[in-house]
C-alpha cells in the first residue's frame, strides 16, 4: 500500500494526464458518425503502433553487443511499423474515395 | 528540441482523429495524424538518453523495409477485405508489444535495482493483453476470412475454461514476479496468454467479428499505453490511450446498433439464445423472373437498394453502381439505406460503394430510410437478411427483437436477392420472405445482378 501511494504521488502527473485523455479520447471519438467507422477503425489502429517509439528507443539504449535484445526489439519496430504505414495508407485510400465524391 | 516535437506530434494525433468526424476532413485528419507519427518516431531517434550507443542500423531497416510492405499491401488490398487487414494489423501491434514488453523484461532481470518497482507489474499485464490481442486478432481474420475451422474451436464449457485460464495467467505471472527470474514461469505466463486469446474470441460468431476487432484494437491501444508509461513517453501514453478509447466507444456503439450487450457477443450471443423460436411459420415464397424483375425496376419512380454483406462478400457493389445507373438514365431515383452494422464493419459499406464512385449524397441512414420506404416502389435487398427482419419489431422471442431495421415492407413491393432460404447470421428465418409483396431473386449478388444489369439494358 505504501508503494503504491508513493508511486501515486511520484506520477501525479502522469495520472492527470490519463485521466484527460480518456476523456479527450472518448469526446473526439464519439462525434465521429458510422459512415466513417471503418476509416477510424483502421486510422486508431495505425495510432496503435505508436509502440513502437518504445522500440526505438530501446534499441539506442541497448548495449551495441546485445544481439538478442537488438534482434528482438528490431522484429518488434519492423512488425509495429507494418501497422503504423500500412495503417495510415489504407486510411488515407479509404478517405480519398470519400472526398473524390465530394469534389464532382 | 524533442520535447517540443512530441508536443506538436501529440497535438496532430489529438487533432487528426478530431478531423476525422467529418467526411470533408477525415482524409486531412488522417495525414495529420500520420505526419504525428513520423514527427514521434523522428524525435524518439533523436531524442537525448543516458547511456544511448546508437544502433541506428537497428532501427532504420526495419522502418524502411516495413514501410515499403505496409504501402504495398494497402495498395494492394481489396476493399471488401478491410475488416481482415484490420484485424492483421491490429495482431501485428499486439505482437510487437508482446516482443518490446519481453525483451524490456530480459534487461530488467539484468539490473533490477535500475528499474521502479512497479515496471514489471506493468510489463506483465502488458505482456498478457498483447498476447490476447495476438491470437485473437489472427483467429478474427480466419473466421472473418471465412475458414471453416476457425468457428469450430469452441471446447465444452468454454466460458469456465476461460476463467479458469485467467485465473492461471494471474497466478504465473505472481509466482514469476515473487520469484523474480523463475523464467519458466514467465514462458508459462506467455503460452496461457496466447491461448487464452483465441478461447476469448473461439465462442464469439463470425458477424460479430468487428465489436471484436475493435474491442481488440483497443486492447492494444491500452497495450501501446502502458509500454509508454514504461518508456516515460507522453505521446505513448496519449496515442493509446486515444486507440483505447476509440476502440471501447466503438465497441459500444456497434453493440447498441445491433440491440445487444458486450457480455451477450461476448459469450457467443446468438448461438446459444434463440435458432427455435417461431421459424416453422412459413407460407409461400413467390420468385421473380430476371425480366419481370428488371421490367418491375425500369418502370418505378423510386428504387432504395438496400445492401448487405452478401454484396460485399460478392464484391457486387460496381455492378450495382452499373444498375443505378442504367435507371437513373431512365428517371428512377435510386437510393441505398445503410444500416449501420450493414457489411463487415460498421461503415464498411459506405466505403464500398465509395469505392464504385456511388455519389454520397445517394446514401441514406436508417431513419431517413424508414421515412422513405412508404414512397418507394421496389425496395432492392441485396444479401442483407437481419437488418430488415420484421420480427424485431413484431415478435417478441425473436433473439433480434428491439434491433432497429430497415422496414422494406412498406414499399411497393420487395425483392429480395439472396443465395438461399438459409437464415441469415442470428439463425432465424425471416418472415419478410413471405409477405405478400415480397419476391425472391435467387443467386450469388453478382451473378444476379449481372443478369439484371444484362435484362435492364436490353429493355
Amino acid at each position: 500500500m505504501g508503494d503504491l501511494l508513493n508511486f501515486l504521488s511520484q506520477n501525479e502527473v502522469l495520472i492527470y494526464l490519463l485521466l484527460f485523455t480518456v476523456l479527450l479520447g472518448f469526446e473526439v471519438i464519439s462525434k465521429v458518425p458510422s459512415v466513417l467507422h471503418t476509416p477510424l477503425m483502421s486510422g486508431a489502429n495505425a495510432i496503435s503502433g505508436i509502440v513502437i517509439l518504445g522500440a526505438i528507443i530501446l534499441i539506442r539504449t541497448t548495449d551495441p553487443q546485445d544481439f538478442f535484445t537488438l534482434i528482438l526489439a528490431s522484429i518488434a519496430l519492423f512488425i509495429g511499423s507494418i501497422n503504423v504505414f500500412g495503417g495510415f495508407f489504407v486510411t488515407n485510400r479509404m478517405l480519398e474515395m470519400f472526398n473524390k465524391k465530394k469534389n464532382k | 528540441m524533442d520535447k517540443i516535437l512530441f508536443l506538436i506530434s501529440a497535438f496532430l494525433l489529438v487533432w487528426g482523429l478530431r478531423l476525422q468526424s467529418d467526411p470533408a476532413s477525415a482524409s486531412k485528419g488522417n495525414k495529420f495524424a500520420a505526419v504525428g507519427m513520423l514527427i514521434a518516431i523522428f524525435s524518439a531517434s533523436i531524442m537525448p538518453l543516458e547511456n544511448s550507443s546508437g544502433n541506428y542500423i537497428w532501427i532504420l531497416t526495419p522502418i524502411v523495409f516495413s514501410a515499403v510492405i505496409g504501402y504495398i499491401i494497402a495498395k494492394k488490398i481489396q476493399m471488401t477485405s478491410m475488416p481482415q487487414m484490420v484485424s492483421i494489423f491490429n495482431g501485428l501491434g499486439g505482437l510487437s508489444a508482446v516482443l518490446l514488453s519481453y525483451a524490456e523484461i530480459n534487461k530488467w532481470i539484468l539490473s533490477p535495482e535500475s528499474y521502479p518497482g512497479f515496471v514489471l507489474v506493468v510489463l506483465i499485464v502488458s505482456l498478457f493483453i498483447g498476447s490476447v490481442a495476438f491470437t485473437g486478432s489472427l483467429l478474427a481474420f480466419a473466421k472473418l476470412d471465412g475458414y471453416r475451422w476457425s468457428e469450430k474451436l469452441t471446447l465444452p464449457f468454454q466460458h469456465i475454461i476461460n476463467l479458469i485460464l485467467l485465473f492461471s495467467i494471474a497466478f504465473s505471472s505472481y509466482l514469476f514476479i515473487d520469484s523474480s527470474g523463475g523464467y519458466s514461469f514467465l514462458y508459462i505466463m506467455i503460452s496461457i496468454s496466447l491461448i487464452y486469446g483465441i478461447f476469448f474470441v473461439a465462442p464469439i460468431g463470425g458477424a460479430d467479428m468487428p465489436v471484436v476487432i475493435s474491442l481488440l484494437n483497443s486492447f492494444t491501444g491500452i497495450t501501446a499505453a502502458l509500454t509508454g508509461v514504461i518508456f516515460d513517453n507522453k505521446v505513448m501514453l496519449l496515442g493509446g490511450i486515444l486507440v483505447g478509447a476509440a476502440g471501447t466507444i466503438l465497441t459500444v456503439l456497434m453493440c447498441q446498433a445491433m440491440n445487444r450487450s458486450l457480455l451477450n457477443v461476448l459469450v457467443g450471443g446468438f448461438s446459444s439464445s434463440g435458432s427455435s423460436s417461431k421459424s416453422d411459420e412459413q407460407g409461400d415464397i413467390r420468385e421473380i423472373s430476371d425480366s419481370d424483375f428488371a421490367v418491375q425496376l425500369f418502370y418505378s419512380q423510386k428504387v432504395i437498394i438496400v445492401p448487405g454483406y452478401g454484396l460485399a462478400v460478392a464484391q457486387a457493389q460496381k455492378l450495382c453502381k452499373e444498375i443505378q445507373e442504367v435507371l437513373e438514365s431512365n428517371d428512377v431515383e435510386v437510393k441505398y439505406a445503410i444500416h449501420p452494422v450493414a457489411g463487415r464493419m460498421p461503415g464498411h459499406m459506405n466505403v464500398l460503394l465509395a469505392e464504385a464512385d456511388v455519389d454520397y449524397s445517394k446514401l441514406i441512414e436508417l431513419d431517413e430510410a424508414n421515412e422513405n420506404f412508404k414512397t418507394t416502389d421496389v425496395a432492392v435487398i441485396i444479401g442483407a437478411n437481419d437488418v430488415v427482419n420484421p420480427d424485431a419489431i413484431d415478435d417478441t422471442s425473436s433473439p433480434l427483437y428491439g434491433m432497429p431495421i430497415l422496414k422494406v415492407w412498406e414499399s411497393t413491393s420487395s425483392v429480395v436477392l439472396k443465395r438461399s432460404m438459409s437464415a441469415g447470421y442470428a439463425g432465424v428465418q425471416n418472415p419478410l420472405f413471405f409477405k405478400e409483396n415480397n419476391k425472391m431473386y435467387f443467386g450469388d449478388a453478382k451473378d444476379s445482378l449481372q443478369r439484371l444489369s444484362t435484362e435492364l439494358k436490353n429493355l
